[in-house]
């Protein structure tokens, strides 16, 4: 009999975090999105978060509209309570669940169809009330679920000037949240780890609205009409070989790059993303200028990413709503009713 | 000949003019001298300058329906006057403002005009002319206490009460009330022979509106979360909610709310709010109107399909669309039945009175909670928004909330495997865990899509088709749990079937058909699905008469739907607004003597 001595595995997926937990623990389903969509790298990302941060995964909810960013809080967390709700109306069932019960962590995923158009009045009045929570937009700048319809935030950077012009002006989320006052604001790329991590990391943390918009390129339909390199247009006039519902297999979109620096992101359809990070030096407490450089950098053809703007130990809606902080989920009869003596002297008041 | 405690009064005012305080206190006062009172407001949907009637019926018989001309006409309203004065009824009184000149044209000669000038009466008493204004109406109230003989120590308390800590506007309203009360016994016939007379018919019962009473059955019922976006005539559920709400429901240690109230956006984030906390474990509600039921029809087939408790009150006003939004209406039947796409239906309540508004909202936390599903309740206008006299409120502390079948931690490291949907005990029903609740065991995704017995996503049909016919076995399940019809049968051959607000008038039809000799059996449906005690009472009668407040007979339409039954078997009797008592007599009369 021959002893094989097991290799010491030293993989991030095996290591134990302070809670005792594996990555693994972190983990949700099996992803059926289309390989390489950015969406995966954002929800591995937050895996990456969650298990770094040593979260117990049970305390965290999920919540998301419809569309395939909605989709992905299946494949993360898995043992912590989903709801894929409705069509851009993610913000009321996150405002109604966290009213419920403030001590969990709530993590709402959305999609740029689902955040910037059918839900755009939820996603503004969820970011008034200051709930406390991760909003996740997985903005790919398209319609993924149903194959490939403008969305009102394509128009963003180089992208955008190629190909058949959008006719209507785009809505920047990032630029919304700031005005309406939400007390954590930052835009990343799904393929930068390095930034989106970190920034997941603080999100969570943040007491009140957190919002991270994550450019999450779609692999299939990030094309615009008229773009000879689209995936569409070769479908079209590129081989035939090629069927229609045939879709090829993509890489992730990876990218690394210094603060203060521009890069330069080829996405599936050939267009140019141009990438820019804040430097290190930048004061992300002045609202009025984090909305400014939002803007100048659009003006230039570049995607600001990094962390625009914090505000902490602000107020969020448990604290406006001067709620205790004994989950409402939890109270008994005994502190919902107020029995049958109270309810004498409410009768005397109608007599 | 002179009668006691029975008439209809009603006040024609100008929208924001203040007389809804007058005109409430006048009721209330009636109300005290132990008196059944209901009162009908009639407003436009508009704040201020549009006519508004206040109708108050007295009756010690308590018959509260409505009825088409009125005993006293206090008209106040120059630019109704002509129908004011049209609605009174033969041998009536007119009582108006004489310090201008009456329009001769309208004078009618079978009725008795009894002219006041108040205006007069408050030019050299009041120098504000805002308090001129607001003081007519306690000017008219004064005369009326000496005409219809209402105990003036009571409405003299009621001032008190009214201003309390507020102590300079006491003496001026009651110096104002005085100045009415005092010309009508020097000029008028006081008392007229419709007179007002202490009893004992009150007993212990209250005067409140039907939204109050819902609202305090929201807080009594648990509800820590309401959601809501104002329209009318559901708003004052939630406004009331908030008001009793921070009195009951306060910490009294740290004085912190154990509630939360969002006005949100709009209905369909009220809804999702409602949903979301729902699913989260809490006891949540919306109020609402048929625009409001409208843009929730998505979220509803969510909550249906994913199985998650939520409360709507469903206070019917006119429609179709904006419709009259400040007319009653029982028109949301099959909206709310069958809210949303799909083949999904949900339990409707019908409470008919106050009391039953506060029963059925603290139940319907139950329902929701046990049946894992939305339920409405069908209020409408005329019960939610008019004060009307109704037994006390009343909570047994022994009760216990049924929060239906949750999972604890405990109980999810004992069972071997957890399937949010799976129909272990054979009534549809699977048990559902809370978020947060174990490290390891029992999270599930809720969705929207179809999906197995574990909440995992399957388009397969043999699982989707077993789930729907699931939820059918739910849909059974909840006819043994809702409130069952009340019936009183004793054998006749004519049953006469009502629900809501159908019911006011009800005890004057019963009353009017008596006395021609006719007896009818009835049967008041308070709940959707139906039990089995409807069917049998519908099957078991030759006609069945059945009063609603629609065009297009939608409890009849459910009734054959759902039951199976002949649509011969039930006769409609329909109003588009309101029911009345003498219509339905005459035509459940001609019909039961057919010659
Ligand atoms: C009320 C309603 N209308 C339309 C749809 C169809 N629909 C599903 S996903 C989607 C768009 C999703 O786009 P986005 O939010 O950007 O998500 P992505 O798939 O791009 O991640 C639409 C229109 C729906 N599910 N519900
Ligand atoms: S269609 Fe686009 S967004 Fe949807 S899964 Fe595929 S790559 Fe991702
Ligand atoms: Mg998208």
């Amino acid at each position: 009999m021959t002893f094989v001595a097991k290799p010491k595995i030293h993989h991030p997926l095996l290591q134990f975090n302070e809670i005792g937990l594996k990555r693994r623990d972190y983990e949700g389903s099996v992803s059926t999105l289309c390989a390489g969509c950015g969406h995966d790298s954002v929800s591995a990302a937050i895996i990456m978060a969650c298990s770094e941060l040593s979260l117990p995964p049970h305390r965290f909810a999920k919540l998301s509209g419809i569309g395939c960013s909605s989709k992905t809080p299946s494949y993360f967390l898995g043992n912590s309570h989903g709801f894929n709700s409705v069509h851009g109306r993610m913000p009321s069932v996150a405002t109604g669940a966290n009213l419920a019960n403030r001590e969990m962590y709530y993590i709402g995923v959305s999609g740029d169809g689902d955040s910037a158009s059918i839900g755009i009045g939820q996603f503004a009045h969820a970011v008034r009330r200051q709930l406390n929570m991760l909003y996740i937009v997985d903005n790919n700048g398209t319609y993924g679920l149903t194959k490939g319809q403008f969305s009102a935030t394509s128009d963003r950077g180089s992208t955008s000037k190629k190909g058949v012009p959008i006719l209507y002006s785009s809505i920047d989320l990032v630029s919304m949240a700031l005005q309406l006052g939400a007390t954590f604001v930052a835009r990343s790329f799904s393929g930068d780890k390095q930034q989106l991590v970190p920034l997941l990391k603080a999100a969570l943390l943040h007491k009140g609205f957190a919002f991270i918009d994550v450019i999450s390129p779609c692999v299939m339909f990030n094309n615009h009409n008229g773009s000879t390199k689209s995936y569409d247009y070769l479908r079209h006039n590129g081989s035939r070989v090629v069927e229609a519902d045939l879709t090829l297999p993509h890489e992730e979109i990876r990218v690394n790059y210094e603060a203060g620096s521009t890069h330069a992101v080829t996405l599936h359809d050939g267009s140019t993303l141009h990438l820019q990070k804040l430097a290190e030096d930048y004061d992300p407490t002045d609202r009025i200028k984090a909305l400014t450089r939002v803007q100048e950098a659009q003006e230039t053809g570049n995607v600001l990413t990094g962390l625009l703007y914090v505000k902490s130990d602000e107020s969020d809606l448990h604290d406006i709503l001067e709620t205790p902080s004994k989950p409402l989920n939890e109270m008994s009869e005994s502190e919902l009713c107020p029995g049958s003596q109270r309810l004498e002297q409410i009768n005397q008041s109608f007599r | 000949m002179t009668t006691f405690n029975d008439f209809v009064i009603r006040f024609a005012n100008v929208n924001g003019s203040g007389s809804a305080s007058a005109n409430s206190m006048f009721a209330k006062a009636i109300f005290r001298m132990g008196v059944p009172v209901a009162t009908r407001n009639i407003f436009p949907s508009n704040i201020q300058g549009l006519p508004t009637w206040f109708e108050v019926r007295v009756s010690d018989l308590e018959h509260f329906g409505l009825r088409d001309q009125v005993d006293i006409m206090v008209a106040m309203n120059a630019e109704t006057y002509k129908q004011d004065v049209q609605a009174v009824r033969t041998g009536g009184y007119l009582f108006y403002d004489n310090s201008k000149p009456l329009d001769r044209t309208l004078v009618r000669d079978d009725i008795v005009e009894i002219g006041i000038p108040i205006s007069h009466l408050i030019l050299p008493e009041f120098a504000d002319p805002k308090q001129r204004q607001l003081f007519k109406n306690i000017v008219y109230l004064g005369a009326l206490s000496s005409l219809l003989l209402i105990d003036f120590d009571v409405l003299k308390g009621m001032v008190s009460e009214q201003y309390k800590g507020k102590d300079n506007l006491i003496q001026p309203n009651i110096h104002a009330m005085e100045l009415g009360r005092h010309y009508a016994q020097e000029y008028l016939e006081c008392p007229l022979p419709i007179q007002l007379r202490h009893s004992e018919n009150v007993g212990d019962r209250i005067l409140i509106d039907g939204n109050t009473a819902g609202a305090i059955g929201a807080i009594y019922g648990g509800a820590s979360i309401c959601a809501w976006y104002p329209i009318t005539p559901s708003t004052s559920v939630a406004e009331a909610f908030e008001q009793h709400a921070k009195r009951v429901r306060v910490d009294p240690e740290t004085g912190e709310n154990r509630f939360a109230i969002i006005q949100a956006e709009d209905e369909l984030a009220a809804l999702g709010i409602v949903i979301g906390a729902g699913w989260n474990g809490a006891r949540a509600f919306t109020a609402t109107s048929g625009p409001g039921i409208s843009l929730m029809t998505e979220f509803l087939g969510l909550a249906y399909f994913a199985e998650i408790p939520a409360v709507i009150f469903d206070i019917q006003r006119a429609g179709p669309s904006t419709g009259m939004p400040t007319r009653t209406q029982q028109a949301d039947l099959l909206g709310a039945a069958f809210a949303s796409h799909g083949d999904t239906k949900h339990p409707l309540l019908f409470p008919s009175t106050p009391r039953e508004c506060f029963e059925f909202a603290a139940d319907a936390f139950d329902f929701a909670d046990q049946l894992q599903t939305p339920v409405l309740i069908m209020s409408d206008l005329d019960l939610g928004m008019n004060e009307i006299t109704s037994d006390a409120l009343r909570w047994d502390d022994d009760r216990k909330y049924n929060r239906g079948k949750v999972l604890t931690a405990e109980d999810l490291d004992r069972v071997e495997s957890f399937g949010r949907y799976v129909d272990v005990d054979d009534d549809g029903i699977g048990y559902r865990t809370l978020p947060g609740t174990h490290p390891t065991k029992g999270s599930f995704f809720t969705r929207g899509t179809s999906r197995d017995e574990y909440a995992i996503y399957t388009e397969d049909p043999d699982i989707y088709t077993k789930n729907m016919n699931r939820l059918l076995r739910k849909w059974e399940t909840a006819k043994g749990l809702l409130p069952k019809a009340e019936i009183n049968d004793t054998g006749q051959v004519v049953g006469v079937v009502y629900y809501g607000t159908t019911a006011t008038p009800m005890k004057e039809t019963l009353a009017l058909l008596e006395n021609s000799g006719i007896y009818v059996d009835t049967m008041r449906i308070r709940s959707f699905p139906f039990g089995e005690e409807v069917e049998s009472f519908l099957s078991f009668h030759q006609f069945n008469f059945l009063i609603e407040q629609n065009r297009d007979a939608q409890m009849k339409t459910l009734l054959v739907n759902e039951l199976g039954i002949s649509p011969d078997q039930i006769e409609s009797d329909l109003f588009l607004i309101r029911s009345r008592a003498e219509f339905s007599f005459a035509r459940i009369r001609n019909k039961s003597r057919p010659d």
